[in-house]
Order: structure tokens, then C-alpha cells, then sequence
């Protein structure tokens, strides 16, 4: 853990443990809110972005590197594939290009289920991948 | 034929994964592609001969008038049967001939994507269709002469086609366009009836022009024919089958095919006659100094391709019989002494043509194959290119003005090709057997059959010309006359002029080769000066273009940043003024100015930290002010109601700051390094770009904004989004594609950043 020596602080290495999930819950709830109160895939990356760089702040890039466990330029890409992926059913019914679909599935809290939600996760996962692959680049160039 | 060419396409993909299960064996599977064709095609031959004229055609981008149509007449099919038939002999002899190369694979890939592109230019109908194939064959040329792309010269050859046949293909383009201009359409076909609008049209000239210059790059006349001798660095089949056979017949085959649309004025008739003439007498002086097999094939080539072009030129109806025969001929004999140049080259290691001699008894079946094919290249009867000759001469001999030096040139440049036909075909196979050290061997069965089977063809077109050819030529002549021709060929004429001519021919290409075998020393070293040379004003070309990008690119991407914020920032400060001076007509009004205390404080803030971030001497606390003044502006967007702003201002802030941290990790300690008049112009810019946007601010809310837009949006959120968020609604429905095209290149800017940061972490870059 003590990876960069002078700066480890026990105190906050424990708490972004416990901070890095609140984060991330709370970037969800930011995606999921989007559609109708203030919030949405942006903020949401953002957010959960932010959460992996307190938690790299306070341990360390390798142990950050370790929770997040994918790389971050795959997330890039899955963000994207997303993204497009939300925009085939209007090809293949023959719609206008990226016309919504949406589902009712009935179920309570969760309700409406559409493309656009799709779209919003892909904008989630590549503003995620973005950022934290830049601030883990820096990082890493670092310790080089 | 749409679906014909798309399997054309496919089966090329195939050849990789077809040649690593049949390695062995892969030519006998190759040469089905391309012989599946000729059948296929062949079978067409009754309807067309009958005069029919097959048309289809699959919309594409039907509101430009661009569509997959293809008609398939006598000139079309007369090229099809020729490029399938080459192509079968040359699929074959590749089998055993690329055996020795690594990616052979790749090799079949490459020309079988030529072959279908090949096919589909000389097929279609609509000329921007036409094009993509004319673009598509100049590609794969490219792609097979830097085959061997370990070699330099491999590598600068293909350059120089590519560009020069891609530069040509550019300008046939704009002609293309400018056709357009005068039809309103692209289908070659509608242009029939139209000869008399195009030509008296004030664009006409400029057409023709054009269209000549793309057609003379790709068939490599003068002053354009460089490339080709040049492109014989590609392994031989291709130079049998591209760079003689096929793709080089391209243009001859567009200006063949435009003859009656926009031809038939003397600007069309003497630039094509006079380009055509002085090719062909060209290129039989430059193949007089060379001594490689192949690339004394190329420069007989280009006469031959000069002969066809300047019997277009000449445009009676016995020139054109000429050039169908000639075409022909010339088809079957060429592409056969490619491919035993090749075997040769492969069997012996050398192509010079000083060190072959006495194979003949090594390989009795490749020297009766080439002695066939050289009969009919120097024109002896009964093999088809005597009838070419005799028919080109007679046609020469029938013009009033040009007959008497166009006769001279004619068998000047066809003696140049019986010294080269001699060099070729001959020499390499009788006399003093050459000093060597391999075992020297027959070719295999595989490279012997094709050629052979080419070469007995041309005996067979020779002794029964018309049932080959007659009909045929019928309906080709039809295609570029627009007149029934009733063609009868006959091989023997009795003793008359064009007989004798045909000796004098044979007697002096005889002498050019007992003198060139004379003096072969001197005349190797002869050269041209360099300004004469075409060759070396394309190389001129290429080294003024290199220095002016450099030049270029030094100036406006100079690699400072601080160079490139200020030219963005003060584009923008121009342009945006400009804007806001000529629609609001001057600054707008000031808003009324009750502030809130919350307002004021924060407008206090940001000031404070503004003033700090650039007066500070450490960049901790310049990041720490940069940070206050982020969150201040995020609390006025949740001051005026919008939330999702404010929001994504915070993260966004937060984000800032750690990057920020982290690259001052990196940065040396505070250098004051820019002196006080950068500074002050820095601050200039920065309150110009900080007025602008006051007033911009001033003059938009001065104006009532049409709200239609806002009562839009705001009514369709909920029903047709199915979202509150009218904001969130907009980015990622109503105007999702926007932010689709936002994101990717977020992603795209996410690698560059990435690959940036790498490039120095490893140590490599600047």
C-alpha cells in the first residue's frame, strides 16, 4: 500500500475504502435520476471518476489500478460500443436514426426502460474511462 | 453483374485463408475464379453479337444520379473476355511463379481485387461508378508494384504510378463533374444522343481536355508514360497481366468509350492522334537503350499502347477495325512474353538480355511458346498480329494530311518492336549456351500452360480471323462509331504496298538489332539530359510539394501553444465581434443591475481569485484559485436555476484540480520566464475576449429570444422523451446524434492524451 511513502495517510486511505463505494453508488443514482431531476451520464462519470481518483490519492496507483480492474481505455471503447449499441434498434426497424424505444417493465423505482438510458450508461462508462485513463497516464508518468 | 463483381470481391478476400489449406495446388484453385468469369461472360457472346446491349442497373444514391448500372455491349465484352482470359493464364503461372515470395496470400487478395475492379470499370455505366473502379485498379496497381515492399525502388515505383495515375484519375474527375454540368446526368448511355449539346457546350474544350489527360495517365502516354517501365519492379505476373494486358488499356478503353459521346471534334481527334503518334515513336527510341527483358517488353508496351491511342485518333472505320485487331493481338502475344520473361528470370536468376542465350534446348516448350508469341508480335504471317499490322497500315495509309509521316513513324516504332521481339523472344533461347551455374530446367507444368495456350490462340485468331473475331468487332465498332460496320477480315491481300511495308519493317527492326548487339556497351550509357526528361520533372514536382508542406507545416503548426490559444482566441474574438456588430448593430443594452448579496459575494470571489491566479508566484496556489473561481461560477449556475450545470461544474472542478496536481508534480519550480510585454499582451487578449462576452451577454438578453424552441422542448420532455430533465432530454434524445459525435471524439482525444503521455513515459519522442 504505502506506495508513496511521505504521503500515506492512514486515516484516508480507510475512509476512500469506504467512500470509493458511496461514490459510486451515488454516481449511479446520479446517471439514474438524470432522465428526470438534475444529474445524468455525464455527471455520473464524472463522479465516479472523481471516487477513483480520491481512492488513488489516498493508496496509491497500483492499488487504484487494482480496484478498478479493467483498463480504463477498454472502458473508453465499451462506452462507445454502448453508445452506438443504444442506436441500433432504430436502424433495424427502419426508424429514423436513433428514434427512442422504450419498454415498461412495470417494475417499481425502475419503471420505463429505453434506449435513451442505454445511451446515457454508455456516456457514463466513456467519460469514466476518459478521465481516469488520463489521470492514471499522469500518474504513471510519475513514477517513471 | 452488381452481385457478379461483389462475389469478385469476396472470393479475393478468401485467397488467404484458400492458399494456407492448398499451398501446393493453390494456382489450380485460383484459376477457377477468373476462368468461372470468362465462361460466365462468354455465354453473353450470341445476345451480343446479335446486337443486343445488356443493361442493369441497382440504385445506390439515387437522388445523385449515381446507381450500379452496367451495360455490357461489344467494347465492353470484347475487354471482359480479355481481362478473364489473361487473368486465367496469369492466376495460374502466379501458383508456381509466387512460390518463392513470402505473402502470397496477400498477393492473390491484391489481384483479385484488381481483376473485379478491373471488370467493373470496363462494365459500368455510370461514369462516377466507372471512376471508383478506375480509382480501385490504380489502387491495387499500387499495392502490387510495391509488392516486394522491402525494396526501395519497389516502394518509389509504386509511388510514382499512384500518383501519377491518381493525379490523372483527380482531373478525370473534375471532368466527370463538369460532363455533369452540361447533362444533368452520369449514365454514359443517356450521353449517346447528346454529341451534338456536349461539344457545342462552352465547357466542352475543358471536358475533353480532362477527360484525355485522366485517360493518358492511366494508359501511360506521353509525357506520362514514365511510370510504367518503372512499374516492372512488380513481380511479373502482375506485369503481364496490370501493366500490359489490363489496366493499362484503361484509358485506351475510356477514350474508346467516349469517342462518340464527346469525340468527333478536331480538339478531341489531333490531341489524341498527335499524344498517340509521339508515344509510339517515343518509346521505340527509349526501348533502344535497355537491356532488361521486362523492361524492354514495357517500352514495346507503351508503342503498342501509343498505337492503339493514335488509331482512335485517326477514327475511320478501318482504324477502328485496326484497333480492335491490334488490341486483340497484342493481348494475347504481350501477356505471354511477360510470363516467359518471368519463367526465364525465375529458371536462370538474370533478365539481362546480354547474358541469356541458348536455353533453347533447356526448355523446348517455353522457347516454341515465345517464338509463337514473337511471330505475332512482329507481325509474321499467319499469327493475329500480322492481320494487326497490315490493318493498323492500312488504316495510316487511308488519311489525306498526316498519312506520309504518320507511315514512317508507324514503321519506325514497329521496327523498335521486332528489335525488342528479338531481344525477347529470340535471343535469350538460341546461340552460345550462357555461362551458369543452376541446373537449368523446363518450367513447370503450371507456368507453361498458360502462356502456351495464349500463344496458340494467337495462331488461331490468325488463321481463322473471322470466325473469332468478325462479329464481334461488329458491335464494338458499333459502340464507338455509333455506325454499322460489316467488318471482313482477310489475312492474305496478295503483294501491295502494305505487304512491302511489312517487310521493311522486318528488315530494319532486323538491323536495330544487329547494331544494338554491336555497340551494347555505349548505348547503355547514353541518357537524355535531365530537363528533357519527364521522369525527372515529376521528381521535381514531388520535391517542391515535400518542401512547401514542410515549409507549411513548420509556419502554422509550430508546436507552441501558447501560439496556437492566441490564434484561436483572437479568430474568435474577430469573428464573434463581427457577428455581434452586424446583427445587433451595436453593443445592446445593459441588463438592470439589482444584485443579491449572494451575487455580490461571489462576484466578489471570483475577482479576489481571478486576481490571485494571476498574480501568484506558486502553482499551488495559482490551482487552489483556478479551483475557488470554478465552484463560485458552478454556484452562479445553480443560482439561475440550472442544476445540471452547476453539478457537472463541480465535478468537473474537482476533477481540475487533482489533474492539475498531478502534472505540478512533473513541472520544474516557478520560472518567471515570459517577460512583462508578453504579459501584457496576454492580458489584452484576455480583456478582449472578457469584454466580448459581456457584451454578447448584454446583446442576448437585450433581445427576446424566440421561445418556440424552449415551449417545444418543454412541451414534448415528458411525452415523447418520457424525461423531466428537459436538459438530459435534449442530450441524449432529441439531440443525441450531437452528442454521439461529441463523445466519440472525446474518446478519440482520450487516445491521443493517452498515446502522448505514454510516448514519454517510455522514453521515445521529443
Amino acid at each position: 500500500m504505502e506506495e508513496d511513502g511521505n504521503m500515506y495517510s492512514i486515516i484516508l486511505a480507510t475512509a476512500s475504502r469506504y467512500l470509493l463505494l458511496l461514490l459510486l453508488i451515488f454516481s449511479v443514482f446520479l446517471l439514474l435520476r438524470g432522465h428526470n431531476e438534475p444529474g445524468g451520464g455525464f455527471v455520473g462519470g464524472l463522479v465516479a471518476a472523481a471516487a477513483y481518483a480520491l481512492y488513488f490519492i489516498a493508496n496509491g496507483i497500483q492499488a487504484a489500478k487494482t480496484v478498478v480492474r479493467f483498463d480504463p481505455l477498454r472502458i473508453i471503447a465499451a462506452g462507445l460500443l454502448t453508445a452506438i449499441a443504444s442506436t441500433l434498434p432504430s436502424l433495424f426497424t427502419g426508424e429514423r436514426f436513433m428514434t427512442a424505444f422504450w419498454i415498461d417493465t412495470g417494475i417499481p423505482f425502475i419503471g420505463k426502460v429505453g434506449t435513451p438510458l442505454l445511451f446515457d450508461l454508455g456516456i457514463y462508462f466513456l467519460v469514466l474511462g476518459i478521465t481516469i485513463s488520463i489521470i492514471f497516464s499522469l500518474a504513471e508518468e510519475d513514477r517513471s | 453483374m452488381l452481385i457478379l463483381l461483389l462475389t469478385g470481391y469476396a472470393a479475393s478476400a478468401l485467397a488467404p485463408l484458400l492458399y494456407k489449406r492448398f499451398r501446393e495446388n493453390f494456382g489450380w484453385i485460383a484459376v477457377t475464379f477468373p476462368l468461372f468469369m470468362f465462361f460466365g461472360f462468354l455465354s453473353r457472346y450470341p445476345q451480343i453479337v446479335s446486337g443486343e446491349v445488356i443493361r442493369e442497373s441497382v440504385p445506390w444514391v439515387p437522388s445523385l444520379g449515381i446507381n450500379f448500372s452496367f451495360l455490357l455491349d461489344g467494347l465492353s465484352l470484347s475487354f471482359v473476355l480479355i481481362i478473364t482470359l489473361i487473368g486465367a493464364a496469369v492466376f495460374l503461372y502466379a501458383g508456381a511463379y509466387m512460390k518463392a515470395y513470402a505473402a502470397t496470400g496477400r498477393f492473390y487478395v491484391y489481384i483479385g481485387i484488381f481483376m473485379t475492379s478491373m471488370l467493373g470499370l470496363v462494365l459500368s455505366d455510370n461514369m462516377l461508378l466507372m471512376f471508383v473502379f478506375w480509382e480501385l485498379t490504380g489502387i491495387s496497381s499500387f499495392l502490387l508494384i510495391g509488392f516486394n515492399h522491402h525494396k526501395e525502388s519497389s516502394r518509389k515505383a509504386a509511388l510514382q504510378a499512384l500518383l501519377v495515375t491518381g493525379g490523372g484519375g483527380l482531373v478525370l474527375f473534375v471532368g466527370i463533374i463538369l460532363l455533369y454540368r452540361v447533362t444533368g446526368c452520369f449514365d454514359i448511355s443517356s450521353f449517346y444522343d447528346m454529341n451534338g449539346v456536349i461539344t457545342a457546350h462552352a465547357l466542352y474544350p475543358a471536358i475533353a481536355v480532362l477527360v484525355l489527360i485522366g485517360a493518358f495517365t492511366k494508359s501511360a502516354q506521353f509525357p506520362f508514360h514514365f511510370w510504367l517501365p518503372n512499374a516492372m519492379e512488380a513481380p511479373t505476373p502482375v506485369s503481364a497481366y496490370l501493366h500490359s494486358a489490363t489496366m493499362v488499356k484503361a484509358g485506351v478503353y475510356l477514350i474508346a468509350r467516349m469517342n462518340h459521346e464527346i469525340g468527333g471534334t478536331p480538339i478531341w481527334q489531333d490531341t489524341v492522334l498527335v499524344t498517340g503518334a509521339s508515344t509510339m515513336v517515343l518509346s521505340g527510341l527509349l526501348a533502344f537503350k535497355q537491356t532488361d527483358l521486362k523492361k524492354l517488353l514495357a517500352y514495346s508496351t507503351l508503342a503498342v499502347l501509343g498505337t492503339l491511342v493514335m488509331l482512335l485518333g485517326i477514327g475511320s472505320k478501318l482504324a477502328i477495325k485496326a484497333f480492335f485487331i491490334y488490341l486483340i493481338a497484342h493481348s494475347l502475344y504481350k501477356g505471354v512474353l511477360f510470363l516467359v520473361a518471368g519463367t526465364l528470370d525465375h529458371e536462370t536468376g538474370t533478365r539481362d538480355v546480354a547474358k541469356l542465350g541458348g536455353l533453347g534446348k533447356r526448355m523446348p516448350l517455353t522457347a516454341i511458346t515465345a517464338a509463337l508469341a514473337s511471330l505475332s508480335m512482329m507481325g509474321i504471317i499467319p499469327l493475329v498480329g500480322f492481320i494487326g499490322k497490315e490493318t493498323v497500315y492500312k488504316s495510316i495509309l487511308e488519311l489525306e494530311y498526316w498519312g506520309i509521316f504518320l507511315i514512317a513513324a508507324a514503321v519506325l516504332a514497329n521496327a523498335f518492336v521486332v528489335m525488342v521481339t528479338l531481344f525477347v523472344g529470340f535471343k535469350p533461347f538460341w546461340g552460345k549456351a550462357m555461362d551458369t551455374s543452376r541446373k537449368l530446367h523446363e518450367a513447370p507444368f503450371k507456368m507453361l500452360l498458360g502462356p502456351a495456350l495464349l500463344a496458340a490462340l494467337g495462331l488461331l485468331f490468325g488463321m481463322f480471323p473471322n470466325f473469332f473475331m468478325a462479329a464481334m468487332l461488329e458491335q464494338s465498332a458499333q459502340s464507338i462509331l455509333s455506325e454499322t460496320l460489316s467488318l471482313k477480315i482477310t489475312i492474305w491481300e496478295g503483294f501491295n504496298l502494305v505487304l512491302l511495308l511489312s517487310f521493311v519493317t522486318l528488315l530494319l527492326g532486323g538491323v536495330l538489332y544487329l547494331i544494338r548487339l554491336k555497340m551494347s556497351e555505349q548505348v547503355v550509357r547514353m541518357t537524355l539530359p535531365v530537363f528533357m526528361r519527364p521522369s525527372a520533372w515529376y521528381e521535381a514536382a514531388l520535391r517542391g510539394v515535400l518542401s512547401f508542406a514542410t515549409v507549411q507545416t513548420r509556419f502554422v503548426q509550430n508546436g507552441y501553444l501558447r501560439n496556437y490559444i492566441i490564434v484561436i482566441v483572437l479568430t474568435t474574438v474577430f469573428l464573434a465581434s463581427l457577428a455581434l456588430y452586424r446583427s445587433a448593430g451595436g453593443i445592446g443594452i445593459a441588463p438592470d443591475f439589482s444584485i443579491t448579496f449572494y451575487e455580490g459575494a461571489l462576484a466578489f470571489i471570483i475577482l479576489v481569485s481571478t486576481l490571485l491566479l494571476v498574480n501568484s508566484r506558486s502553482r499551488l496556489k495559482s490551482i487552489v484559485a483556478l479551483g475557488a473561481l470554478g465552484f463560485s461560477i458552478g454556484i452562479i449556475f445553480v443560482i439561475y436555476g440550472a442544476p445540471d450545470l452547476g453539478l457537472t461544474t463541480f465535478a468537473i472542478e474537482t476533477l481540475n484540480v487533482i489533474l492539475f496536481v498531478l502534472v505540478l508534480y512533473k513541472l520544474p519550480g516557478f520560472l518567471k520566464l515570459s517577460r512583462s510585454s508578453n504579459r501584457g499582451r496576454d492580458a489584452v487578449i484576455a480583456v478582449s475576449v472578457g469584454v466580448l462576452m459581456t457584451f454578447t451577454v448584454f446583446a442576448a438578453s437585450s433581445f427576446e429570444l424566440s421561445s418556440e424552441l424552449k415551449q417545444y422542448f418543454a412541451q414534448t420532455s415528458v411525452p415523447d422523451g418520457k424525461g423531466r430533465n428537459v436538459v438530459n432530454v435534449i442530450l441524449v434524445d432529441f439531440r443525441a446524434i450531437d452528442t454521439l459525435g461529441e463523445i466519440t471524439v472525446l474518446a478519440v482525444a482520450a487516445l491521443g492524451v493517452v498515446a502522448l503521455l505514454k510516448l514519454r513515459a517510455d522514453g521515445g519522442g521529443r
